[in-house]
């Protein structure tokens, strides 16, 4: 697991000290997350990584497993 | 003069029959409709003996819940509004509280309903607005009701883990939304986006306004409100030009970066209210949407939704705060300091509240009433009651007020009026939970909570999800070995925030 996932996944289990984020998927579509999660990760991510995910990456789909997440953060590190 | 909110419902029905008054994605009801159901529900209620009480809405959030509510009030009952997303242990202690005789429900609540203990009598809302209306039996009551007479229950967070039900007159809440709407300008063009759930006061502001003025709500999908292009898109294509949001709504749009992608084109008037709103983000707004009013409004539930507003026309320093402005038409603030006497000018004190648009007081508590609901201490000669908001404040050069602090442990979260303690009651009656000890940190808007106990972190969140609504839920645990205390032995939050700050 490379550093950033594993830091997803950190953030991920403070909101949900219950979830197994390694494994689970459709986190959004399943309501795991819910819109006050959707609004503290990008926060949080944010802050973390230093980075701006925008309203263009506010997707659903982007929200449903940590490796997604992950996925996007290291995206908009990138740039 | 208006003694009863139906009014505003039945002044509108023959000028706008076939108008939509609320919609959401999936359904609408024009106000004929709208009346039409409403009068069905109260001969329905009236025709079982039920009128002069409690009646539960359990319903998901719809025009058709709306619509019950009315129903409700037709009967001359008033309205308890109950949601599928509260955790059942609240909808438990909710109905032990109001031991109510009739609840109307949908297919979905229905289901749900099978878990509580719940004996009195079960509408479904499909089926109930079938009823033929009773003419002579709506009219009969609507004789004998008052406008001292209850509309609503709305269910508000107690310290001592006991939610408090606030009861509303139609007297109050005529009296806010006569003034609400000449502070913010509704009228009948008006296109309203609602954002607040229907269990609380704040939507008010949409609801009894389009019934007014024949004006459109529109209910939108709470999803939406993770994704901000596709809420602006849905802004746009309901050619939505009003709203009243929590600031955490609006910031979730400016903070990433969707003016740059879009503008909610047709917004003009933009209310909002229930927390800070930072500077930074108020500005963006501001240049996105120049010829937009922007209002910041501030009211406790116990007074009727809003009692103060401050029309934003200028610039603010990063630094400073949006004044929550002046007192509503009719509605009188005395800032009382810590002896009960006036606070001087500019000096801080707590705000209380005179007027009609007080509420009745708590639902079945007589002396969390009274602690609250005083005599005003600045007359004495005759009753007059004044409502302690706890909410600190002092009047800046302009006159305007500015708030400054709590008095207590409530806390406003994500719009959210939360007390502490009831999140610790809460908590402790987990197994293996010794003690619980909860802070908020304001900076990055997180309740956070401590305790001690073996029980583990992921099995306490599990057990608080049951629990506590979802605004209350802590966003970060902390299992620690003993709980900090002050030398009178009361919990010490400051050292816990202290503890927490460090960690960080």
């Amino acid at each position: 697991m490379n550093e950033t996932l594993e830091k997803v996944i950190e953030i991920l289990t403070d909101l949900h000290e219950d979830v197994d984020f390694a494994t689970a998927e459709k986190l959004w579509d399943s309501h795991i997350l819910d819109s006050f999660d959707v609004v503290t990760l990008v926060a949080e991510l944010n802050n973390e990584f230093d980075i701006v995910i925008g309203a263009d990456k506010m997707t659903p789909e982007n929200f449903n497993s940590a490796q997604a997440l992950a996925a996007l953060v290291e995206e908009l590190s990138e740039i | 003069m208006q003694t009863n909110i139906l009014e505003y419902l039945e002044q509108t029905v023959p000028r706008v029959p076939d108008k939509t008054a609320f919609a959401d994605e999936n359904s609408a009801l024009t106000f004929a409709e709208l009346y039409q159901n409403a009068r069905a529900i109260g001969t329905k209620l009236l025709a079982d003996g039920i009128s002069g009480e409690p009646v539960v809405v359990f319903m998901e959030k719809s025009p058709a819940a709306i619509n019950a509510f009315y129903g409700a009030v037709y009967a001359g009952c008033y309205y308890v509004p109950l949601d599928v997303e509260m955790p059942a242990f609240r909808i438990e202690m909710i109905l032990d509280q109001l031991k109510p005789r009739a609840l109307i429900c949908d297919a979905v609540t229905e289901q749900a309903l099978s878990e509580y203990k719940y004996e009195g009598n079960v509408y479904r809302f499909s089926e109930i607005t079938g009823t033929p209306a009773d003419d002579a039996a709506l009219a009969k009551v609507r004789e004998k009701q008052l406008d001292i007479d209850p509309i609503y229950i709305v269910f508000t967070s107690g310290s001592t883990g006991v939610p408090k039900g606030i009861l509303a007159n139609h007297r109050s809440v005529i009296d806010y939304i006569e003034n609400l709407s000449e502070t913010l300008g509704f009228n009948e063009n008006t296109v309203f986006g609602n954002q607040t759930p229907l269990y609380f006061d704040a939507c008010l502001k949409e609801l009894l306004p389009t019934l007014k003025f024949g004006a459109t709500a529109w209910l939108i999908p709470k999803a939406y409100f993770s994704f901000p292009l596709k809420l602006v898109e849905f802004l746009n294509a309901h050619k939505i030009n009003t709203v009243c949001w929590v600031v955490s709504a609006l910031t979730m749009i400016s903070a990433t970066g969707t003016f740059k992608f879009a503008k909610p084109e047709y917004l003009r008037t933009i209310a909002f209210g229930s927390e800070v709103f930072p500077v930074k983000q108020f500005k963006m707004w501001r240049e996105a949407l120049p010829e937009a009013s922007f209002t910041n409004l501030y009211g406790p539930t116990e007074a009727t939704g809003m009692s103060c507003y401050y029309h934003v026309n200028r610039d603010f320093e990063e630094t400073e705060a949006i004044p929550i402005g002046r007192p509503f038409r009719n509605t009188g603030i005395i800032l009382l300091d810590e002896n009960g006497k006036e606070a001087e000018y500019g000096k801080p004190g707590e705000i209380c509240i005179r007027g009609t648009c007080l509420t009745m007081g708590y639902f079945g508590q007589p002396d969390k009433t009274a602690e609250v609901f005083t005599q005003n201490p600045l007359q004495t000669r005759f009753p007059e009651l004044i409502y302690h908001t706890g909410d600190i404040a002092h009047y800046n050069e302009d006159g305007d007020l500015v708030f400054v602090s709590r008095k207590d442990y409530q806390i406003k979260h994500m719009g959210h009026r939360i007390e502490l303690g009831e999140i610790e009651v809460g908590c402790g009656l987990c197994d293996g939970v010794e003690v619980a000890g909860c802070v908020y940190d304001k900076e990055k808007n997180k309740i956070v909570l401590f305790y001690t106990g073996k029980v583990e972190k992921a099995e306490l969140a599990g057990f608080l999800k049951k629990r506590l609504p979802r605004y209350m839920q802590p966003n970060v645990i902390r299992q620690i070995e003993a709980m900090p205390h002050t030398p009178n032995g009361k919990l010490d939050r400051k050292a816990l925030l202290a503890q927490y700050n460090e960690s960080k």
